[in-house]
């Protein structure tokens, strides 16, 4: 008897049609089943109800030349179906700038270039003394940047030259704009961050009256809308000061900011710290370190790193939040917008003015969660190598 | 011989400040200093201000006539009613957007979620187009921007856009038939409450069946029988006691019938739609959060994908969901004081707002609107910290 | 040495607390700082509107240059601070601001419970209507059941309650937090009604898509006397802006202008005489020299030149004087003498 042994492979059949290439793809990722074909459906629908209509809006019925409100209007004064974004150009100076003063806005411009160029060097991989350098940019760049905004040389009101040098101060209900949120959305991650860390570090506290005294803090920032804080900043901060010490209304919201952004960046913090393993704190304190410096040279460190992802989606939450000090009457990206959409020259294009906006808002804050997902990542593999 | 560890902690010549126990308490005691201290100087130039300037300090203008009226009210109120009246009217107001807002973002986060794992491609790219669009432009243009797109491509009242006669779409909102109740209306919400709790009841009965025996029971149909069905006995038994209040034109507006108005529509829909955002990707971290040899056990045993959802991965999933979700819930009820950017009269708009503006004690309004969205969050939060403790693992 | 920081900073946060600043008089404040700092509208045409390049023109404007005038001798030493309705109060409570010059109405809750002394009434106004002239309205009495759009901290709240209240009417308030908000809104048919002051409204219309497709109705509802305001007090601060308003008033009665301001240096007229400072020590009386109404009408003029300016029937604004017109003209406009 002769058992029939297969002694060489058969060759391979393809697989069938249906089952590779684009039909393939199509019969497996959108008509697998019948349900899944009616939600494919649905999608392309959805699909058309919108795409063609926006492309058409902003795109092909679109006005892009001319100078005047009239040309984006039919001659019996109606506006024209396309977007209108020649008034986004007319107006892109204010969106950037608020009403800073015309002549002096290469100085935010200047301001803009120097972070750039000081932050640039953070992004080279094996930089000497990187933490050291990342720590005296972040503290130095402010000092800077305010002395961009703000101007060194304060005239007496009146005197010449106060409306014409080149670096005369300007106050800050000037300062607007995209400049604006960007400054407020900065300030107030950066002055939150050590304010949190100490919240963070006495919430974990063995001490009663400090652990309760951060929990308090805490959680009444966090359980009030960050609207009632400006307000609070707004109209009654003005009222604990005693008698002829004055803030500034910028001052004060980016106290309110600050102090709403250093309760959220506690749990942050404090979500770093809780990732730390035990053995760190007792390596530490076997080698005979003191809180402070187990605290600083061990622990912090590390846990900074690992709340490095949610420090940027803090970040991009109080970015966005900055709109709201639109509502006590600050002229950020979205109050110079308005601004703009309240232009009598202008009016009836708010729709663009909202679009334009949004798409801002859109680029900034997508390239910041890219960027501390990419974060996340390299972060993770740097912990699994060890 | 033993070593008496505590005795050895401290030698003998160490001063008494370099001692952790008594530096703890010198730190305390010098924070409890600067906090109190600190709380008096604010307190004190407060006071000093106020008495100096003769402004007015106290609660007791909450007792005093109003003299303004608020579009939308649950309660009666008039502009005779007093500023405490003007308070529950604006706390009333931010509730019901937020608790309208709370079950549809859940709902269309699920929805949102679920999608953004589809096997189907179209769909999962779609969600996620959805989720990155939305969570990346700030809640208060795109409240401003549906308010303003809903004020614009909807007509004036004498054009308005009817449906069936009985509901009308204008630039004054959504009207549509109210109904009135009569003598005997009473016996409907009761049918109700024990529709409710006999619905409750089946629940638990029918879930301690299907785990004693396996036997399932038509929990779902049974519910809604009793809740709906219960109601509308009680409504024939009474001869049915209530008419309906048409919306009519008269004169610049429809009157009569009820009306959602365009700030809380847009309001609502926007916090929906951010809330949704956000909710969806807590969901997709929830369910990739259960492993997926939960899934193919569940097929194992037969179970479609339907049920498999259902009964192992969702509840599973809930676990991770929750804590987050909760977060979530805040921030919204939070959020819904941007409705002071569209004119919807809530808590903010109309206590820190026009309240605050006509008695000019703004200490006083900021602080009780303060203290009401502190209570709120912490009460969302012990409650679904409860919620939480009874839908966590329980380890038999 | 952290335990001498800690008590150094005790130390301070005592002193601090102990020695808090004393009360300063505002005209000190004000001259030790080079400028006056004027709480203003944010942005309302012909009263206080800040152009493209951030120079402020208007009506409540000028009441802060012509306080400026009198005390420095210079009209460009203000800083505007524009404030919202509901910061205002708050504003010059604080002394973030010397006064406010916003149309603001005097009510009797305002002066006595806020803190505050009204020091004049520079623009008798009252609340009005803007409807659109489709809906064919010719009087307010006609607007039952319409819907009312309107800022939210004004006195205007109150007085359309009152006034649909006492007509039996019912209606309907959108109330917004900003000025164009409102304007926006009523643009855009959420509402069938504007309300706000009469001189607002006719600014406001300027700010439309289509002007002249708007009416404003005939009805005053209220009184809205309008002035400069400043803390409870200090009363000679009160004085400075009380009389830098009244000389203005005079002058226009007296027939002073900003171009014959030197001319009638030399007139025979006692009283004119005594306001400008050739006879008597008035400018001392309120801690100033003697050419502080001179100034405030070389600088910005009278009453009347200020009006016209701003708000008069050859601006966009369109309003003529009315009841703001002198008491010699049948007017309300009534000066106290200098003397």
């Amino acid at each position: 008897m002769t058992t029939a042994v297969e002694t060489s492979q058969k060759a391979e059949i393809p697989p069938p049609a249906s089952t590779v290439g684009w039909v393939g793809w199509l019969r497996e990722n959108l008509f697998s089943s019948w349900q899944s074909t009616v939600l494919t459906l649905l999608a392309i629908w959805i699909i058309y109800l919108v795409i063609p209509p926006f492309i058409q809006w902003a795109f092909i019925d679109a006005i892009w030349t001319g100078n005047e409100a009239q040309d984006c209007k039919l001659p019996d004064g109606s506006r024209k179906d396309g977007a209108c974004w020649i008034y986004i150009k007319a107006w892109i100076g204010g969106y950037m700038y608020g009403l800073y003063p015309y002549d002096l806005r290469w100085r935010i411009d200047l301001a803009a270039i120097a972070a750039v160029l000081m932050f640039a060097p953070l992004s080279i991989k094996n930089l000497p003394y990187k933490n050291v350098y990342g720590v005296a940019v972040v503290l130095l760049y402010p000092i800077v940047a305010y002395f961009m905004f703000y101007g060194f040389v304060d005239f007496p009101p009146g005197a010449p030259g106060s409306a014409t040098h080149p670096w005369r101060t300007v106050q800050t209900d000037k300062w607007g704009g995209l400049a604006l949120t960007l400054l407020i959305a900065s300030v107030g991650i950066i002055a939150a961050l050590p304010l949190g860390i100490l919240l963070a570090l006495g919430r974990r506290s063995s001490m009663p009256i400090v652990s309760t005294f951060s929990v308090v803090f805490i959680e009444l920032w966090r359980g009030v809308p960050l609207i009632t804080v400006l307000f609070m900043s707004s109209v009654m901060l003005p009222l604990f000061l005693p008698e002829g010490v004055n803030f500034d209304k910028l001052l004060r919201a980016l106290i309110g900011v600050t102090m709403f952004s250093a309760a959220y960046m506690a749990e942050v913090v404090r979500g770093g710290l809780a990732a730390i393993p035990k053995g760190q704190y007792e390596g530490a304190m076997a080698l005979g370190l003191s809180y402070p410096k187990m605290m600083t040279f061990i622990i912090l460190p590390q846990a900074l790193r690992y709340a490095i992802p949610n420090i940027v989606s803090n970040f991009i939450g109080l970015f966005k939040d900055t709109t709201l000090v639109a509502i006590i009457g600050m002229f950020d990206l979205l109050g110079a917008i308005q601004l703009g959409n309240a232009d009598p020259k202008w009016l009836g294009f708010s729709i663009e003015g909202y679009a334009f906006a949004a798409l801002l808002y859109f680029v900034f804050c997508f390239s910041m969660s890219r960027y501390s997902q990419h974060l996340e990542r390299k972060l993770h593999t740097g912990h699994k190598k060890r | 011989m033993a070593v008496d560890v505590r005795e050895t902690a401290r030698a003998p010549d160490t001063p008494i400040w370099l001692d952790s126990r008594y530096r703890a308490i010198f730190f305390q005691v010098v924070l409890l200093v600067i906090v109190l201290g600190f709380g008096a100087y604010i307190f004190h130039n407060t006071y000093a201000n106020l008495e100096r300037r003769g402004i007015a300090s106290g609660f007791g203008f909450l007792g005093s006539t109003a003299g303004f009226d608020i579009i939308m009210h649950l309660v009666p109120y008039s502009a005779a009613s007093s500023f405490g009246q003007a308070l529950l009217v604006g706390l009333l107001n931010t509730l019901v957007v937020a608790g309208i807002g709370i079950v549809f973002a859940t709902m269309l986060g699920f929805v949102i979620g679920v999608a953004r794992l589809s096997r189907n491609w179209l769909i999962a790219r779609l969600a996620a187009v959805y989720i990155e669009g939305i969570r990346n432009i700030p809640l208060l243009l795109q409240i401003i921007f549906w308010y303003q797109v809903l004020g614009k491509s909807t007509p004036g009242p004498r054009q308005s856009i009817g449906i069936l006669g009985l509901f009308f779409i204008n630039n004054r909102g959504l009207y549509m038939p109210a109904p009135v109740f009569q003598e005997g209306f009473w016996l409907a919400p009761v049918a109700l409450a024990i529709g409710i709790v006999a619905s409750i009841v089946v629940f638990r009965w029918a879930r301690a069946r299907q785990v004693a025996t396996g036997q399932q029971f038509p929990i779902l149909w049974t519910s809604l029988g009793l809740t709906f069905g219960l109601p509308l006995l009680a409504l024939i038994v009474m001869g049915m006691p209530f008419h309906w209040d048409y919306p009519e034109l008269q004169g610049f507006n429809f009157s009569g019938g009820m009306v959602l108005i365009p700030e809380f529509i847009s309001l609502t829909f926007a916090l929906v739609v951010y809330t949704a955002a956000f909710i969806g990707e807590t969901v997709r971290a929830g369910i990739m959060a259960v492993s997926h040899g939960q899934t193919e056990a569940a097929y194992a045993l037969g179970l479609r994908p339907g049920p498999t959802l259902r009964l192992v991965i969702i509840p599973q999933a809930m676990r991770v969901i929750i804590p987050p979700m909760t977060s979530q819930y805040l921030n919204l009820t939070k959020n819904s004081s941007l409705a002071t950017a569209i004119a919807y009269p809530d808590l903010v708009a109309v206590f820190a707002g026009t309240v605050l503006n006509q008695t000019g004690q703004a200490v006083e309004c900021i602080a009780i609107t303060m203290a009401v969205y502190l209570t709120t969050s912490l009460t969302t939060s012990v409650f679904m910290n409860w919620f939480n403790t009874k839908m966590a693992l329980r380890e038999r | 040495m952290k335990k001498i920081s800690v008590i150094a900073a005790g130390a301070a946060l005592i002193a601090f607390v102990a020695g808090e600043a004393q009360a300063q008089a505002t005209l000190d404040a004000v001259k030790k700082r080079g400028q006056v700092i004027c709480g203003v509208s944010q942005s309302l045409p012909g009263f206080a509107n800040p152009d493209a390049q951030g120079n402020w023109a208007g009506f409540d404007v000028d009441m802060c240059r012509a306080v400026a005038a009198a005390v420095f001798g210079d009209a460009k030493r203000v800083k505007f601070v524009p404030t919202t309705a509901k910061e205002r109060f708050t504003a010059l409570q604080s002394g973030e601001v010397d006064f406010l010059a916003r149309n603001t109405t005097w009510t009797m809750s305002r002066d006595t419970q806020l803190g505050f002394d009204f020091v004049g009434i520079n623009f008798y106004d009252g609340q009005g209507f803007m409807v659109t002239k489709k809906l064919g309205v010719k009087s307010a009495l006609e607007l039952k059941g319409a819907t009312v759009c309107t800022q939210t901290g004004t006195t205007t709240e109150q007085n359309l309650a009152d006034f649909f209240r006492a007509n039996k009417m019912e209606y309907k308030v959108v109330a917004f937090e900003k000025n164009d908000e409102v304007l926006a809104a009523y643009d855009s048919g959420r509402c069938d009604v504007f309300t706000t002051d009469r001189s607002g409204l006719a600014a406001d219309r300027t700010k439309l898509k289509n002007p002249n497709d708007h009416v404003i109705l005939p009805e005053v509802i209220s009184k809205e006397p309008l002035g400069p305001l400043v803390r409870h007090g200090d009363n000679n601060w009160g004085d400075i802006v009380r009389w830098a308003f009244f000389v203005m008033l005079n002058a226009e009665e007296l027939g002073v202008d900003s171009k014959n301001v030197d001319e009638m240096k030399k007139s025979a007229n006692p009283e004119i005489k005594r306001m400008l400072g050739i006879e008597g020590d008035f400018g001392k009386m309120v801690g100033l020299d003697n050419n502080w109404a001179y100034n405030v009408i070389k600088l910005v003029g009278n009453y009347a030149e200020s009006y016209d300016r701003n708000v008069g029937p050859n601006t966009p604004i369109a309003l003529s004087r009315g009841v703001n017109a002198l008491w010699t003209k049948g007017g309300l406009q009534y000066a106290p003498p200098i003397r």
